[in-house]
């Protein structure tokens, strides 16, 4: 007998992402025949900082979709963030009391959309659909629909330098976003792998009326998923605003499609139950990648979408044909 | 049975015809005469085959062997739109409205009246109109389904089937959700399709209804065919002896433990348990050690009854816990009162089938396997749900192995496990040997007795009477959403539940 499954060994998920290392190792090299720049360390720590939004972002997302649920108001709640920390800053608050004061507005936003989904009975996606609407609306509150600058300099650190490697030799840079990424992924598969709460997730989203006879507070899990999924779009928001040096109305706009992609590439099932933060962690590099090795190739910006469009077809089915054959 | 009838006045006949799906055989042998005009009912237990006969003639799947003839020709329609051009038309027990349509609308669903494709909408209504008047039901064929009761929806399916003309009409269980007045409506309707010549072939566990329309009773018992009876030739004590007819020697594993006596204070008592539509006025205690069997025919309410107990019916009435008087509200609170409950329907509440036998194992019990910080002790857990594999020998291969690729009787083992790894006090089983087969029955049976000698209090609800009979102390007979009687197990025949859980005990006398 092996391991548990939501623990699973290095050949199991081997066999289980395969498919989308194999896709991330073609394109890879294709891009390298392509561009010669598109292979080097520099460019590759640029496709990580490309990355960093939509991932985080599409970590909060992978706990929605296990539960059989969407969340489509996850780009608003970018914006919303970044502007919230404009806001304090303008106030004449500290970085400390920003930072906490915008992870808690990503917070309450989840609130409110678990709260009409859960208590309400409403389905997700309508909520949500909604309140990307009122959430992208609020964004231009304070500003009547400009932008407003951030003037702060750790937040300005946080998206533009990094931890240098001089000390121990090595001529090279860690950018901050990278490393935030790092720990954000880890606290998250940590979370949904190793612990109670996230093994509920799985039961829950794998059958729901099973889970409430097994007197999982099925409510109350769904409320809190939706607030994680703030809390990564509020992380978003903070290293987006961070990255340009101010909060736009219209930042993080379609990302929560990004953010789903991701997801699903990395094998999360929308009828939810399966899927792990591995799988849209290398999902979300997939898209990067291709973003990026279009972009040196200088291929204009819509034929980027159409493929991305083909690709993602492409990938999502490659997997459910590989799932059916195992089967 | 020959001499009563020729070949030249038989509408259907069955001869031979089995049906099985992988090893298990659902139908053996089975031969049926169905005259033009006449009401043929089917009478036996859950499992008995009778779903599986509808379903061939409908057309949902073939026969794996034997012959069919109906008007004289050889009849295998490939399709249930076949068998209802053909001249069978079913109407299910399952409704199958669309909720959203009029009932006009789905009267006519499949085939509406349409010129070119386009609906022609007074024609529909009218045609509907004139049926629903000629059947004479009270129901507005403009009113959208989703408005109309649960009793008005079967009369719309019994429309719905009527819609376009049969030689022989199946109905199954048609009055399980139908109040007396109802039902008369509806055996109006079969008085006017037997004049006409229609044939009916009729389901119902209702002895007093049966007795009262039928013109033959085939009687059919673990996919075989008994016997046909002409209707004088029945009487309610027979036709119950003929189905359930069977010994209940060696199916059930010995007592180990006796049997608590009276004076043992009761873990649970419920006191006039009431959830209205559910059911009325339940009482009983059930002391620890004791099985207490619960039986009562579809709709009697005996799950409604458990459900209330596991906080997912709102009731009125109390509920004691060891003398204290104890509110469950959702299964949360029954779980940490001690409660485990194994849902009748274990695909659909008890195992999420996606995931593997470990986790579903550990799924209630998660709580012991965690430390403070909410991380799981995988090794803990591990080695817990490993024993209950062993316990209960489950066979899976290993504890990753995808719980919805095992048997059911393997299935129904990890939905005992998972709840026995929280260590009930109370253990409600709802149909716990539902679709599975004698081997893994009989461990079943095995691990109940077993939990009852430790000392744990069984609820054991069964349609499957010998069950409840072979391993219950005492049993809970419902009928109506009534408690309609509460003996003593010792000594109790089958025919004797049977009598009051089809509410006819008062009019056959005390025959015990």
């Amino acid at each position: 007998m092996n391991r548990l499954t939501s623990n699973p060994s290095f050949k199991a998920m081997l066999r289980q992402y395969g498919g989308l290392i194999l896709a991330l190792v073609a394109l890879c090299l294709f891009f390298s025949y392509q561009h010669g720049a598109f292979f080097s360390v520099s460019n590759f720590v640029n496709i990580m900082i490309q990355v960093t939004v939509v991932a985080i972002a599409a970590f909060g997302m992978t706990y929605v979709i296990l539960l059989g649920d969407i969340d489509l108001s996850v780009g608003s709640m970018i914006a919303v963030a970044g502007m919230v920390a404009a806001q304090c800053f303008i106030s004449g608050f500290g970085f400390m009391s920003t930072l906490a004061i915008t992870l808690f507005a990503g917070l309450v936003m989840g609130a409110i959309n678990g709260m009409l989904v859960a208590k309400l009975s409403l389905p997700a996606f309508i909520v949500t659909l909604a309140t990307m609407g009122i959430y992208r609306g609020a964004v231009s509150l304070p500003t009547q629909g400009k932008p407003a600058r951030i003037d702060d300099e750790m937040w300005y650190i946080i998206g533009n330098e990094g931890i240098s490697l001089q000390p121990i030799g090595i001529d090279f840079e860690i950018p901050y976003m990278v490393v935030i990424l790092a720990v954000v992924f880890i606290l998250n598969a940590l979370l949904l792998s190793k612990t109670v709460f996230g093994r509920r997730t799985y039961l829950m989203g794998g059958n729901r009326e099973a889970a409430v006879y097994s007197g999982i507070k099925v409510d109350r899990i769904r409320i809190i998923i939706f607030m994680l999924c703030g809390l990564m779009a509020a992380i978003s928001g903070v290293i987006l605003s961070a990255r340009l040096g101010s909060a736009q109305v219209n930042a993080g706009q379609g990302y929560e499609l990004d953010a789903i992609a991701a997801a699903v590439l990395g094998g999360t099932s929308l009828a939810g139950g399966a899927g792990t933060m591995v799988g849209t962690l290398l999902g979300a590099i997939l898209i990067g990648v291709i973003n990026n090795g279009m972009s040196l190739m200088n291929v204009e910006y819509f034929y980027q979408l159409i493929a991305k469009g083909i690709v993602i077809i492409l990938a999502v089915y490659l997997d459910v044909r590989s799932k059916k054959a195992r089967t | 049975m020959s001499d009563r009838q020729t070949a030249s006045d038989t509408l259907l006949e069955i001869r031979d015809l089995t049906r099985s799906f992988g090893p298990v055989q659902a139908l053996r042998h089975m031969n049926l005469d169905i005259r033009p005009g006449k009401v043929h009912t089917l009478l036996g237990e859950n499992g008995a085959g009778k779903s599986t006969l509808i379903k061939i003639l409908s057309g949902l799947f073939p026969p794996s062997s034997g012959s069919i003839r109906f008007k004289g020709k050889a009849y295998s329609p490939a399709s249930p739109l076949e068998a209802t051009e053909l001249g069978i038309t079913t109407i299910f027990q399952e409704l199958s409205l669309s909720r959203n349509l009029t009932v006009a609308e789905n009267i006519y669903a499949n085939h509406e009246p349409n010129s070119f494709g386009f609906i022609r909408e007074k024609t529909l209504y009218d045609n509907a109109r004139q049926l629903i008047a000629e059947l004479d039901l009270p129901i507005d064929v403009l009113a959208r389904v989703d408005d109309l009761s649960m009793a008005q929806r079967q009369l719309v399916e019994i429309a719905k089937g009527l819609s376009r003309p049969a030689d022989l009409v199946i109905m199954d269980e048609p009055t399980s959700s139908l109040s007396d007045s109802e039902a008369e409506l509806l055996f109006a309707i079969i008085e006017k399709l037997k004049a006409r010549g229609t044939a009916i072939i009729y389901i119902s566990h209702r002895m007093s209804e049966i007795m009262r329309i039928s013109d033959d009773i085939t009687i059919m018992r673990d996919g075989e065919y008994i016997t046909t009876l002409g209707k004088e030739e029945a009487d309610i004590n027979k036709l119950i002896a003929l189905m359930v007819g069977r010994s209940l020697d060696n199916v059930f594993p010995p007592r180990i433990s006796e049997t608590p006596t009276p004076n043992v204070t009761p873990l649970l008592e419920v006191d006039q348990l009431t959830a209205h539509g559910f059911f009325e006025d339940i009482s009983f205690k059930v002391r620890p050690g004791e099985i207490l069997g619960f039986f009562g025919l579809v709709g009697s309410g005996r799950s409604d009854v458990m459900k209330a107990l596991f906080g997912l019916v709102p009731y009125t009435g109390n509920i004691t816990i060891d003398g204290k008087a104890v509110t469950i509200r959702n299964p949360g609170e029954a779980i940490k009162l001690g409660l485990a409950f194994v849902t009748e329907n274990r695909k659909e509440e008890g195992l999420v089938l996606s995931h593997s036998v470990g986790n579903n194992i550990s799924m209630v019990a998660l709580g012991y396997f965690t430390n403070s910080l909410g991380f799981l002790k995988t090794g803990l857990e591990r080695n817990s749900a490993l024993e209950q594999v062993r316990r209960l020998a489950i066979k899976t291969p290993n504890l990753e192995f995808t719980s919805g690729n095992l048997s059911g009787g393997n299935q129904q083992k990890i939905v005992l496990a998972k709840w026995l790894e929280n260590k009930p006090r109370i253990l409600i089983l709802d149909e716990p040997t539902r679709g599975v087969d004698v081997g893994a029955k009989f461990e079943i049976y095995t691990i109940i007795r077993e939990l009852a000698a430790q000392g744990t209090a069984i609820l054991l609800v069964s349609s499957e009477l010998p069950e409840v009979l072979g391993l219950s102390d005492r049993v809970i007979v419902m009928h109506k959403k009534q408690i309609s009687a509460d003996l003593p197990a010792e000594n109790l025949t089958q025919e004797y539940v049977m009598t009051h859980a089809a509410g006819v005990a008062h009019a056959e006398g005390n025959s015990q």
